[in-house]
């Protein structure tokens, strides 16, 4: 259902104010969505003043550096830096990123603003629950189907075959591109989204699969592929440079193209 | 969902709309829809005109003295800009449909050229219509 209003639950109020230490040189203020489930009340934007010269220049480095000196209780995730794991994905300055590989340079306006992947269950500050993001993922069984017996070694595919499979196996499943969904914001629970259809299109173009009618038997649905409106949001924050849209557009000509 | 810890109290959603930074595919989709829309009221007042011509001089001359005054001019205004921005970006979903047009930057591009068309033809049609007699 499309909810334009957050919640009362989830409105966001105004937080605390953390100063720049005494001589920092470079200011750059940082608002940051804070919410605790062990503590009271809605979430808060906590505004910190960031000595920007101790820190390194991605938007990570500032939270990791947030962390360490100005405020140990804020939560994140985040493990490789290098944008491959995919883990700290969230909001920044209004678009889905990663915040390993974006500049906080790059982000236009005043302030930064930091907030958690949107429309997403806040399991803790930056921290989005994405149980659902990978059930839908598990769903269209993201491994080979095969019925022929197993080759003696590997299954082998021509060079040609391969790079049909460009521009889909880099997807690292940050879910910046699903949670940059309006449909999928509206329709999460029934419209697959960005990301998972991406995967489906990955494994229908795969000349190893041999299980495409299944597959697309199981897109085949007015909510789980046919919610994409081409809004574009997808393609334009995804941070490996992919383009979602254009795989489901894909998918759904194969599925025109299998009836006539 | 993975549950929440027992006592744990309900989890707030992260803002979404409250927090994105608008961009022109998105407001030329929105825009869609709500053109798509207005054009279902324009459709409604087009039957209405053929009810009206269909019931006479007078209650045809009252219908046209309706829409020719200032709202029902910026009525009709909006109405052509709504068609033709709505034709317009109806051509960006004919090439999505064949899988043509997809590079960001392109679609940036189409989006834009579907606004500009939308309001530039309507204008253009506004300032030939009356110098044909049409208005």
């Amino acid at each position: 259902m499309v909810e334009l209003l957050l919640p009362r639950n989830s409105k966001v109020g105004k937080g605390r104010h953390h100063p720049a230490p005494a001589g920092a040189k470079r200011v750059k203020t940082f608002s940051v969505y804070r919410w605790d489930p062990e503590g009271a009340g809605n979430p808060v934007w906590d505004r910190y003043d960031v000595d920007v010269d101790a820190c390194g220049p991605m938007v990570l480095d500032v939270l990791i550096h947030i962390k360490n000196s100005m405020d140990s209780t804020l939560t994140f995730r985040r493990s490789c830096r290098e944008g491959v794991c995919g883990s700290c994905a969230m909001n920044v300055g209004g678009r889905n990123t990663l915040a390993c590989t974006h500049g906080w340079q790059d982000v236009p306006g005043k302030d930064v603003r930091v907030s958690p992947l949107p429309s997403q269950p806040v399991v803790k500050d930056l921290v989005v629950d994405l149980s659902l993001f990978y059930a839908q993922y598990a769903s269209i069984e993201p491994w080979l189907h095969t019925t022929t017996p197993q080759p003696q070694g590997e299954w082998l595919q021509t060079e040609q075959d391969r790079a049909k499979l460009d521009g889909l196996y880099e997807c690292i499943l940050c879910a910046c591109c699903s949670t940059a969904c309006p449909s999928y914001w509206w329709n999460g629970d029934r419209y697959l989204g960005p990301a998972t259809l991406l995967q489906a299109r990955r494994w229908l173009v795969d000349s190893r699969d041999e299980a495409t009618g299944e597959r697309l038997d199981a897109l085949e649905d007015p909510f789980k592929l046919y919610r994409c409106h081409t809004i574009m949001n997808c393609a334009q924050v995804c941070p490996k440079g992919l383009n979602p849209a254009e795989a489901i557009a894909g998918v759904k000509s194969m599925l025109v193209e299998r009836v006539t | 969902m993975a549950e929440a810890s027992p006592g744990a109290r309900a989890r707030p959603l992260s803002p979404h709309l409250q927090v994105w930074r608008w961009h022109v595919t998105l407001a030329a989709s929105i825009l869609h829809r709500f053109t798509g829309m207005a054009l279902y009221v324009g459709l409604l007042m087009l039957a209405g005109w053929a009810l009206a011509l269909a019931s006479g001089a007078a209650a045809y001359d009252r219908y046209m003295g309706l829409l020719a005054s200032i709202p029902g001019k910026i009525v009709l205004f909006c109405m052509t800009v709504a068609l033709f921005f709505h034709l317009a970006n109806g051509l960006r979903h004919l090439a999505w449909d064949v899988g043509k047009g997809f590079a960001p930057r392109t679609a940036d591009v189409t989006a834009w050229a579907a606004l500009v068309f939308g309001l530039v033809a309507a204008v253009v049609v506004w300032i030939v219509a009356p110098m044909s007699g049409g208005l």
